[in-house]
């Protein structure tokens, strides 16, 4: 089973990263990092079974950071739609130069 | 090997999770992305469990599934995005294209590292973190490590989310410049 859950793993960061490149929703983009920080955790628990607890207590850690970047992402996604009135990703691009 | 039932269970809710993932990433509204991804988080937690990672299990529901989801799907409400925005939300091709080849290297990889020597195939009930749960329990054998050799990153994080939370009120309250 160890096999078959880091194959999962990385079919479930795929998607993730795939999400990330074609969604242009800055919400949904959020959410498709939190399915790759998932896809890992995955990993980490499959291979705390060969290599002892260190994986899971990473994913606590892993898990923390995640509920951190959630809450700063998303009070930066408000601050941008108060100003913009919008979370595309299109119409934000101030940094284009 | 681990038995039939284990594995039938094991295959099920990893099928499920990745339909639900697929589910998530092609939704237009926002509110049916964040219910695919909490099906994805529960069916994760259910491997967590069957890994023997009861504990991981249990956080995953409650923080993941429970808490951050949930902040996501607040963000939605607040800021009224629940409908599909008129503007079509997948990129064009050259972000399809990118994404597929993407998609398709990562794959490549796993299917290169998959004939490689994988460490011993476990059966259910063996292990380190089974032998781990049988001597501390379900939390002592996180909480054991936890506390003692990752003590000190366990205390940076609290700063961490000491920092978060102050960054995240003052970068989402209104500032009194606009108020003027």
């Amino acid at each position: 089973m160890l096999a078959e859950s880091l194959a999962l793993s990385a079919v479930l960061f795929s998607i993730g990263a795939i999400g990330v490149l074609t969604r242009r929703n800055a919400i949904v983009i959020f959410m498709c990092v939190e399915l790759m920080l998932n896809a890992v955790n995955l990993t980490f628990v499959a291979l705390s079974k060969v290599y002892g607890m260190a994986g899971q207590v990473f994913v606590i850690f892993v898990m923390t950071v995640a509920a951190a970047e959630a809450a700063v992402g998303l009070a930066i996604i408000i601050a941008i739609f108060r100003h913009k009135q919008t979370v595309n990703l299109e119409n934000i691009n101030l940094l284009k130069g | 090997m681990p038995n039939f039932f284990y594995q039938v269970n094991f295959y099920l809710f990893g099928l499920i999770a990745i339909g639900s993932a697929i589910a998530f990433v092609t939704r237009r509204s926002p509110v049916a992305a964040a219910l695919w991804l909490v099906n994805t988080m529960f069916c994760l937690a259910v491997l967590y469990v069957m890994l023997e990672a009861q504990f991981i299990g249990v956080i995953q529901v409650l923080v993941y599934a429970g808490a951050i989801m949930v902040v996501f799907l607040f963000v939605v409400m607040l800021l009224n995005l629940g409908e599909p925005s008129e503007i079509a939300d997948i990129r064009g091709k050259w972000g399809k294209l990118v994404a597929a080849l993407l998609g398709i290297v990562l794959l490549a990889q796993v299917a290169a590292l998959s004939g490689k020597r994988m460490p011993e195939p476990f059966i259910p009930g063996t292990g380190y973190d089974a032998q781990a749960v049988r001597d501390l329990g379900a939390v002592g054998s996180v909480a054991q490590p936890l506390f003692n050799e990752y003590l000190l990153a366990f205390e940076l994080t609290s700063i961490l989310l000491l920092v978060a939370i102050v960054g995240a009120v003052v970068i989402g309250r209104r500032r009194q410049i606009d108020a003027r």
